[in-house]
């Protein structure tokens, strides 16, 4: 079973990550799970999202604490909470940043894998809007190999219909830009 | 088809495919994606239901009481606060008979405010007349408020869906959701026994003096005592068409268990990972999940508990000036046994704090380590608190 953390910032669409991901899983005949972190939360905040991913039947519901991968999908968190706590020494870390995973990796000073792409950029040029999730979603995909890249194809088009298309480019393009160290 | 979806949004879905005809509600955390998913639906021209906003819960559950009296299928839907407001008319929707369905999704009372999981705002109504169904998954809630209908309306009482909050209500799981034609199958339209009827004028809930009332409380219990083995025929015609079932209760490798986990909600979700890898190391332990409390399933209860040295009871919620209430049920359901098995109290996971993989099993080694109870209730994970008093 693979533990995943989301970052990201009220409105930026970390719970629909998670909801997207368990669905390519599922896509597979793999088992998918994923919860917000239980409370308020507010548009601009930084929130968390949670995914459980394994290729069998997930009985646990209780919360995630030490994460094979953690994915920020918004930069200006990190320094505001530590996004790499718990994170298990051999994870990954996957960023969106223009910062390379060398300079991540030492800002950070995170032993395990880093990976990073300018999803922001992607997203402006993708959707016309700097929400990244789908596009982090793709970044994932290829860092972890969880599932497909077209496993992704049938989830992205049921939650977004006619802007379907849109965030699976986004989602193929960090798939192809991502870079790790 | 297979979806994920909420534990709120299978309720939802349910509630579309059981065709209600009425549903009212009034918004409260973390219920609140149940309602607001029906009222989409009720936009998009996807139910016919008539949705009712009123001010209250109580108002919501009176306008539900009125409508099923109309013979209308009906469903609301609240958590807490919202619940412990309905508390009078909890009562006169079972002593009217009133098949009405309702999901409760566990949240903590308040003071101090809390949104979070905790069991004891649907336990304080286990007196009010109502079946009650607690459920592990998206898949069980859904399934749950299918045969619920079916149930209530065999019976003639109400019941209650009951999901823990956030841990099921708002997680995200694979569930089948099954196709109407399937489920128009297993639950036909409703056929009330009685109702309103212009061309046949009645009286309901008029006086009823002391030579007519205790017959009318005692068809209360007896309708519930035949709940039980209604939910057994329901729920093997509910298998024939979707290959499901859940029981009042489920027992898991309890048969040669020395100590047996007594759990509900989504605490016995956990427990199924705990109890798996507890056995791969060679440990007797089994697992009873209780879904139905109300009626509760004393027989199923004393068979399959009857065997076990120690019994460990997980409550997520509490009687003060008591102990945790399953813990009193199970006590209750096995003192009339000539051997009967230590039972063990433990008091977890209460507003919302998580209950992990483990904390159960620290349980299990705690009950498994100490030869008789040291205490009626042994409350899990405190920490140091102060009692608020100055000191000298």
């Amino acid at each position: 079973m693979v533990e995943i953390r989301w970052h990201g910032r009220g409105g930026q669409g970390a719970v629909t990550s998670v909801e997207l991901l368990a669905l390519a899983a599922i896509e597979e005949g793999k088992f998918g799970q994923g919860f917000p972190s239980f409370g308020p939360e507010r548009r601009g905040a930084p929130v968390i999202a949670f995914n459980r991913v394994a290729n069998e039947r997930i009985k646990i519901k209780s919360g995630i604490y030490n994460p094979d991968v953690v994915v920020v999908l918004d930069e200006t968190l990190i320094g505001i909470v530590n996004v790499t706590d718990g994170l298990k020494s051999d994870g990954k870390l996957i960023v969106n940043t223009t910062k390379s995973p060398g300079e991540v990796k030492e800002q950070l000073k995170f032993k395990g894998a880093v990976a990073t792409v300018d999803a922001t950029k992607i997203a402006r040029e993708e959707l016309g809007v700097p929400i990244t999730n789908t596009t982090m979603l793709g970044a994932l995909i290829k860092v972890t190999g969880l599932v497909d890249l077209k496993s992704a194809k049938n989830p992205v088009e049921h939650r977004f219909g006619r802007l379907a298309q849109r965030n699976l480019n986004a989602l193929s393009r960090a798939f192809k830009e991502v870079s790790t160290n | 088809m297979k979806q994920v979806l909420e534990g709120s949004q299978a309720v939802a879905e349910a509630v579309k495919l059981a065709r209600v005809d009425v549903i009212s509600a009034y918004p409260i955390t973390p219920q609140t994606h149940i309602v607001e998913r029906l009222s989409d639906f009720g936009a998009e021209g996807k139910i016919s239901a008539k949705y009712l906003r009123v001010e209250s819960e109580h108002s919501a559950l009176a306008a539900l009481i009125g409508a099923a009296t109309g013979g209308a299928r009906t469903f609301t839907s609240t958590s807490s606060q919202g619940l412990a407001l309905m508390h009078e008319l909890l009562h006169w929707a079972s002593g009217a008979r009133l098949p009405i369905v309702m999901a409760e999704v566990n949240r903590a009372l308040a003071p101090g405010w809390n949104i979070w999981a905790d069991q004891t705002d649907s336990l304080a109504q286990r007196d009010t007349g109502w079946i009650q169904l607690y459920c592990e998954n998206s898949q069980e809630v859904l399934d749950s408020t299918l045969i619920a209908y079916n149930l209530a309306e065999t019976v003639n009482l109400p019941a209650m869906i009951i999901l823990d909050a956030f841990y099921l209500s708002h997680t995200y799981e694979p569930v089948d959701v099954p196709e109407q034609d399937l489920v128009d199958r297993f639950l036909p339209s409703l056929k009330p026994k009685f109702q309103i009827d212009q061309d046949d004028p009645q009286a309901f809930s008029s006086l009823v003096t002391p030579n007519a009332y205790m017959e009318m409380r005692y068809n209360i219990a007896q309708a519930m005592d035949e709940t039980i083995s209604q939910l057994d025929s329901i729920e093997g015609k509910f298998h024939d068409i979707f290959g499901r079932r859940y029981g009042a209760i489920e027992s898991v490798q309890c048969e040669d268990a020395d100590i047996v986990m007594v759990t509900s909600g989504t605490i016995t979700s956990t427990c199924r990972q705990v109890i798996r890898d507890l056995r791969a190391q060679g440990e007797k332990v089994g697992l009873c999940k209780i879904k139905m409390f109300r009626p509760f399933p004393i027989d199923a209860i004393r068979s399959t508990l009857q065997n076990a040295n120690k019994i460990a009871v997980i409550d997520r919620n509490f009687s003060f000036g008591a102990t945790g209430i399953f813990a009193q049920e199970i006590r209750a359901a096995l003192c009339n046994l000539p051997r009967r098995p230590l039972v063990f109290g433990y008091v977890a996971g209460l507003g919302g704090r998580d209950v992990t993989t483990g904390i159960i099993e620290s349980i299990y080694r705690c009950t498994k380590d100490t030869d008789v109870p040291l205490s009626e209730s042994i409350w899990i994970g405190l920490q140091e608190v102060s009692d608020g008093r100055a000191r000298s």
